[in-house]
């Protein structure tokens, strides 16, 4: 057996570190904008009757900032340490990938360029006659589908970049030998589902299908963009570290196999459950809420798995090791979106719950309570490594934690009992203000739930400037160094 | 096959996201096939015609400035450009465009959503929504005058006191009464949301269409 590639051979540690500072950078501006809706909402926008800065514009920030800014680019960091240290073999281009960094951040740059000052610059008779000539929704600005709102002249790069990014994993993984570890089936199927999916959401509602038929590929486009790209992702992260972080490998190799497909064949199906009760036929809207409870067995499976891997070490983990912790707190949150899925996709609770802040909180939950979280495990875990040298303060990790984890979850249980309440004023036809005048005590909870969890990252990012700064000396062999808690320093 | 990487590649990877494909994409595909996609000419109706009219007859120099004659054709133009805006400014973040058959929702806002109303251009992509923390707006054309939506669009605090929704000074040169292009589209794409029912509007029959 040839010896094992040396780390530096495999890893570009530099491109990791540029792309966990552009995610992050992105997630400040993603928290702003959510900011300032949510003091919109409570008739406290400081910007009211700005055009640029107006909450419409960067409703749609917040939610581009958060997919294609912060999860992409820290995503994308990731599979720079994980893919090659799994498959022994360094990406297909150093050069590609630094070509894929730059376009991806210009990407996304244009993106929110275009969202906040497309619309402004709308008014062009050129466009206008391209509108009439060719029948097509020439947008400037934002596109009109959730998470496909990235400009129409930003797709085509935006697809090119990946397919690049596919092509670049995909080597390393084509070239590995011998039997493949899960997390790179969940990075093989992602790499081929993103690409399908954005293509499929991106030209089909624009160009070639309309009406109700559109309505159900844009269900399934939302719905696969979270499925298909960042599940996968995150679900394959956690196949890698927390073996890695506990020392021991994964608990039930079976249950992977159910877990991984599963997911694969049920998930993909539910797309229209985002539409239930418009015209989109009815027996299709009953597929896809059967398939949707079919999901939330294989979650269950996939819990189950990782909780054996923890096995009776929960305790002392759980307070000694942070990633572990992020990680573990992460899936604990997915089981509960998932299981709350299960139940508010069938059409008893829809009647009530659909259009209201219930969902905003389930996405809340899913998207930061689970997969930013474990991003911040990863990060946690990985920056020490990518600057050689301990965290500044373990503290302000440890603020870190709590804030994003106890703000998320006040956020989640509000807008969850708020939408309860919106639905039932609804439902019983009063004046549409006691709808919104109802929901201000929970809108006002909501903003400062939120400030926690901005407060998290500011933690996060003084204590990562600080570590920066500070003169520590080199950990020897950073890519070797072992488990999670041993680069903290101990609590004071 | 269910380690190899060519099945991952070939089954999960592109096979059960086509099969997925198939069932939520094609297979309605296949059944509103013979159905037409109208142009925004083709939708242009008496109803909303009369509205677009009225804004010609109120803001007369603005809306010579922006559209010249209040024609078909102008207002053809105007209902796409109002969506241009429609969905540049994030206003389908907040009001859906569907009517649901449960939760009193007919009794509300009026007849529950078919699917022959979403086959035209504008609806493209189809604007059903997903929150609504204002009410939905499908069934909003021929409700409210074009004076009221002015000043609603301008500053809606003015007629709507508890009105979360943020102001639009920028679809105006000034004041509510001097709407500019921007301001003219987005009334009249508002006022034709609707305007294709022939219970249309709810409580107040235009003079143009009574015998219609």
């Amino acid at each position: 057996m040839t010896a094992i590639p040396a780390h530096a051979d495999l890893v570009d540690e530099k491109i990791i570190f540029r792309y966990y500072i552009a995610a992050l950078a992105f997630l400040t501006i993603s928290m702003v904008a959510g900011l300032m809706v949510a003091l919109q909402l409570v008739h406290w926008n400081p910007f009211g009757g700005v055009e640029l800065l107006s909450p419409g514009r960067w409703r749609m920030i917040h939610t581009n900032a958060i997919a294609y800014g912060f999860l992409a680019n820290a995503f994308l960091g990731t599979l720079h340490w994980a893919v090659p240290r799994l498959t022994f073999h360094p990406v297909a281009s150093r050069a590609l990938s630094w070509f894929i960094f730059y376009a991806w951040q210009v990407i996304v740059l244009s993106t929110a360029v275009g969202i906040v000052v497309g619309p402004s610059l709308q008014d062009q008779p050129w466009l206008l006659d391209l509108a009439k000539r060719w029948r097509l929704p020439m947008n400037l600005g934002a596109q009109g589908l959730e998470w496909g709102e990235t400009p129409f002249w930003i797709d085509p790069v935006a697809l090119l970049g990946l397919a690049l990014v596919a092509i670049n994993f995909m080597v390393p993984i084509g070239r590995s030998k011998g039997p493949m570890y899960v997390t790179l089936w969940y990075f093989m199927a992602a790499f081929v589902w993103t690409f399908l999916t954005y293509a499929m959401g991106n030209l089909l509602p624009e160009y070639a299908v309309g009406g109700t038929s559109a309505g159900a590929i844009g269900g399934l486009f939302i719905h696969d963009l979270v499925g298909l790209f960042v599940t996968p992702l995150g679900w394959g992260l956690m196949y890698y570290f927390v073996p890695i972080l506990l020392k021991k490998p994964i608990w039930s190799h079976g249950l992977s196999l159910v877990g991984f497909w599963g997911l694969a064949f049920f998930y993909p199906l539910q797309g229209i459950h985002h539409f239930l009760y418009t015209p989109i036929p009815m027996f299709l809207q009953y597929g896809a809420v059967i398939s949707t409870i079919a999901v939330e067995l294989v979650v269950a499976t996939v819990v189950i798995n990782f909780f054996g891997t923890l096995g009776s070490r929960g305790y002392d983990q759980f307070f000694n090791n942070l990633p572990i912790r992020y990680f573990y707190t992460g899936m604990v949150f997915y089981f509960i979106t998932c299981f709350q899925c299960a139940l508010q996709v069938t059409l008893t609770f829809q009647k009530l719950i659909h259009f209201t802040d219930w969902v905003v909180g389930h996405a809340h939950l899913v998207m930061f309570g689970v997969f930013s979280l474990w991003l911040f495990g990863i990060m946690t875990y990985l920056f020490p490594r990518l600057l050689g040298k301990p965290w500044y303060s373990r503290k302000l990790c440890e603020y870190h934690y709590w804030l994003s984890a106890g703000g998320l979850f006040v956020m989640f249980i509000d807008l969850t009992l708020a939408g309860v309440f919106q639905g039932y004023y609804w439902a019983s036809l009063q004046q549409w203000d006691v709808s919104t005048n109802g929901s201000q005590p929970f809108w006002i909870t909501r903003v400062f739930a939120g400030l926690a969890m901005f407060g998290g990252l500011l933690c996060f990012l003084y204590n990562l400037w600080m570590t920066i700064r500070s003169a520590e000396e080199r950990v020897p062999e950073a890519g070797t160094a072992p488990g999670g808690a041993s680069v903290l320093p101990s609590p004071a | 096959m269910f380690e190899s990487k060519s099945g991952i590649f070939f089954i999960a990877g592109i096979g059960f996201f086509l099969l997925a494909f198939l069932g939520n994409g094609v297979v309605p595909m296949i059944m509103y096939k013979d159905r037409v996609e109208q142009t925004a000419e083709q939708v242009v109706n008496k109803r909303v015609m009369a509205q677009f009219r009225d804004l010609a007859e109120r803001y007369p120099e603005s809306f010579k400035e922006a559209f010249g004659e209040p024609t078909e054709e102008a207002c053809a133009e105007a209902l796409r450009l109002g969506r241009q805006v429609y969905v540049g400014e994030g206003c389908w973040h907040c009001h859906s465009q569907f009517v649901r058959p449960v939760s009193n929702e007919s009794r509300r806002w009026g007849p529950v959503a078919k699917t022959t109303e979403y086959d035209n251009e504008l609806q493209r992509p189809v604007l059903f929504g997903t929150r609504r923390v204002g009410p939905d707006l499908s069934r909003e054309g021929g409700r409210r005058g074009n004076d009221w939506h002015a000043v609603h669009f301008h500053r809606p605090k003015d007629v709507q006191v508890d009105s979360p929704m943020p102001a639009y000074p920028w679809f105006f040169e000034g004041s509510p009464d001097r709407p500019n292009r921007r301001g003219i589209a987005i009334i009249t794409y508002v006022q034709w949301l609707g305007s294709w029912l022939p219970s249309y509007p709810y409580y107040e029959e235009l003079a143009e269409v009574q015998d219609d």
